[in-house]
């Protein structure tokens, strides 16, 4: 398979597996309008990861055909959808940090410039449905807020990742992108009179994480299912 | 063009009760493109206003059809009733002049 | 019986008149109780129809075999759900709540389509449903958009409109499967062996045998009789399966010169009335899945209620 080395690869496979989990909300979301909702955000990423991939090799073997520790993508992404205050908890912190990278990209002369101009209305949009959402889910009922803020607190662990620096992308500047992340998540907890979470950003882990091939257990059942039909009939089309 | 609700329906059912997690109903009113007015479209169910805008964008623009969205809250329409029709649109039916064709306009007059 | 009032009678005459010039009937005009009952029925299986309709095929979605499937099938399971909120909100339009009516779902007062009781076994389902299940949903459904009572008319324009996509999918499907490997050929047929009865089903009953039928097309709700339109269907089918290079599982499909139709085998109307009573192979499943997604996001919907009372946004 050829791969060409290029940070459209990382960035798709974020968009990719996002994608996937929330298509796993098909006929399970909390209330109709929400199912819609949900959709929109999974057919926006899937596009963005197909675009993405394109620039690194052909979309169907870099997703289907590769190997676990081959995907690049953030451990973030890979989590499990869990509640709905989960799933809009991973919202929040990736579409916050991919609007804040989008916008940087967009500015830029590189070859993700296009798409990521092009892709920063879409994934505004999705930062904007997480952020209602969690307002009414911290300050909702007493049991959205303790799910809202399990949520956010469960999934603090994997934003430190968010700011590792990616091979290609030195230009990014990531401690201020990480500033202005940091400072907008606070502002919507807050006025979701939740609490910002204190604990670690990082695993305990030293070995690595998503952005060098290291994934959690999750992940390995997730492409066992996504890739099984499409490897089970080689060099067949679709 | 838009379509009220019936608040008092005879079969407006009584065997269920609102429930705390019942959200109301609003209407969904699209402006298709510039230059035109906003038409009904549909209907939906929202917690709140905001919510209702964004529900609307994903449920009733998904095919770029629209450029503009407002949202309403049912119950805040009033409709004129049928059983008034007479009353509210027939005295316009015996105003004709207030049509152009009411006017007799010689052959060879352009642009009027 | 009791005595009708003068009034009534008019209003009874307006209606007919309406109905009979081929204009439309609106939410407030007056209208009788078994129209308005037939239409919610109607309405809400149908309904009930496209949001059970998503589970079969969101089956597929995390299984989809290439990136551009994916994408099509997640855009077609969510307009399904759209298809059932447009719908929904036509029979509210009668003064029936949506909540309402799923509950009537979730209790099993209310069906919807026995087809999706069937399940997706294998990737060609989704191509199948979309040929066939979407097909003959079409062929229903377009004279809808006739229907005398005007938001369901209306809804099923838009319906139908973003529905033509649907059908296309599934045909582009099995024909890139039936022009695919032996493997790939072999799985399209055994879909196509497995719809193809159940979608002629869809179409209800015999004329002879439907309880509702006649009232319907007085009333303009129906504009076709079911056999009409099961054979409308099928003469569209038989040269399409040719042109995909499948074959419809039916030995007594001939030509009839004189008809100018493909006449067909019998169907096994004692299945269709075993799974319309619950012996389907997915009705438990389908109703369990619905009703658990309904519940677990009891707590959501609360929240959000809660959340608009806290801050006096609530518009009631």
């Amino acid at each position: 398979m050829n791969i060409t080395a290029t940070p459209a690869l990382p960035l798709g496979d974020d968009a990719l597996i996002l994608s996937h989990r929330l298509g796993e909300w098909a006929g399970h979301a909390p209330v109709l309008e929400e199912e819609v909702a949900l959709a929109n955000i999974a057919l926006d990423l899937l596009g963005q990861a197909r675009i993405l991939l394109s620039l690194a090799g052909d979309e169907d073997e870099l997703a289907y055909l590769r190997e676990e520790r081959q995907f690049r993508n953030l451990q973030l992404v890979e989590q499990p959808n869990g509640d709905f205050a989960h799933t809009i908890a991973r919202q929040l912190y990736f579409s916050t940090y991919q609007e804040l990278l989008f916008n940087h990209l967009a500015a830029t002369d590189s070859e993700l410039a296009p798409l990521a101009g092009k892709a920063v209305k879409e994934v505004a949009y999705h930062r904007d449905h997480a952020h209602q959402w969690t307002l009414r889910l911290g300050d909702g009922t007493d049991e959205s807020r303790t799910r809202m803020q399990r949520a956010v607190d469960a999934l603090w662990r994997y934003t430190g990742e968010l700011f590792e620096p990616v091979e290609g992308l030195e230009t990014v500047p990531w401690a201020a992108l990480h500033d202005s992340w940091a400072a907008r998540i606070t502002s919507t907890l807050e006025q979701a009179t939740l609490t910002v979470p204190e604990g670690p950003r990082h695993g305990a882990w030293t070995a690595g994480a998503g952005r060098q091939g290291l994934h959690t257990e999750p992940f390995g059942r997730m492409l066992a299912e996504m890739q099984h039909l499409h490897r089970s009939h080689p060099g067949a089309t679709w | 063009m838009t379509t009220p609700r019936p608040a008092e329906t005879p079969t407006a059912a009584a065997d269920t009760a609102p429930r705390p997690g019942d959200w109301p109903l609003w209407e969904v009113f699209v402006r298709s493109r510039r230059g035109l007015s906003h038409t009904h479209a549909g209907s939906l169910h929202a917690p709140d206003a905001e919510m209702a805008l964004r529900n609307a964008r994903d449920l009733y623009t998904r095919r770029s059809e629209g450029v503009s969205l407002w949202v309403v809250p049912s119950a805040q329409i009033t409709a004129s009733s049928p059983d008034e029709k007479d009353a509210f649109f027939e005295p316009a039916g015996d105003k004709p002049y207030r049509h152009p064709t009411f006017y007799e306009i010689p052959d060879g007059v352009h642009h009027l | 019986m009791t005595t009708i009032a003068p009034e009534e009678t008019a209003r009874e005459a307006v209606f007919d008149a309406t109905v009979a010039a081929d204009e439309r009937i609106e939410p407030r005009d007056w209208m009788p109780d078994a129209y308005r009952s037939t239409l919610v029925r109607q309405i809400a299986q149908h309904a009930h129809s496209e949001i059970i309709g998503m589970q079969p095929e969101a089956n597929w979605i995390t299984r989809a075999p290439s990136l551009r499937r994916k994408a099509i099938l997640m855009a077609k399971v969510q307009d399904e759900a759209g298809h059932g909120l447009y719908l929904y909100s036509a029979a509210e339009t009668l003064g029936t709540s949506r909540d309402e009516l799923l509950d009537k779902l979730h209790s099993g007062r209310q069906k919807y389509s026995s087809i999706f009781n069937y399940p997706t076994l294998t990737w060609a389902d989704v191509g199948a449903i979309g040929w066939l299940v979407d097909g003959a949903a079409i062929t229903n459904q377009v004279p809808l958009c006739r229907c005398s009572y005007g938001p369901y008319a209306r809804a099923m324009v838009r319906v139908c409109k973003e529905e033509s996509f649907h059908q296309r999918q599934g045909y582009e499907l099995l024909l890139t499967l039936s022009r695919g490997t032996d493997a790939q050929h072999a799985m399209a047929q055994d879909a196509v062996n497995r719809w193809w009865w159940p979608s002629l089903m869809m179409f209800g009953p015999p004329d002879d045998e439907s309880a509702h039928s006649a009232q319907s097309m007085a009333w303009k709700i129906k504009r076709h009789s079911n056999d009409e339109l099961r054979q409308r269907f099928v003469d569209i089918c038989v040269p399409q399966a040719e042109a995909l290079g499948l074959t419809l599982p039916d030995p007594d499909l001939t030509w009839n010169d004189e008809r100018g139709h493909w006449e067909f085998g019998a169907i096994d109307w004692a299945e269709f009335r075993e799974v319309l009573k619950g012996n389907g192979p997915c009705n438990e499943q389908r109703i369990s899945r619905r009703r658990q997604a309904h519940e677990e996001g009891a707590w959501v919907r609360e929240a959000a209620a809660a959340h608009a009372a806290k801050h006096g946004k609530a518009s009631r």
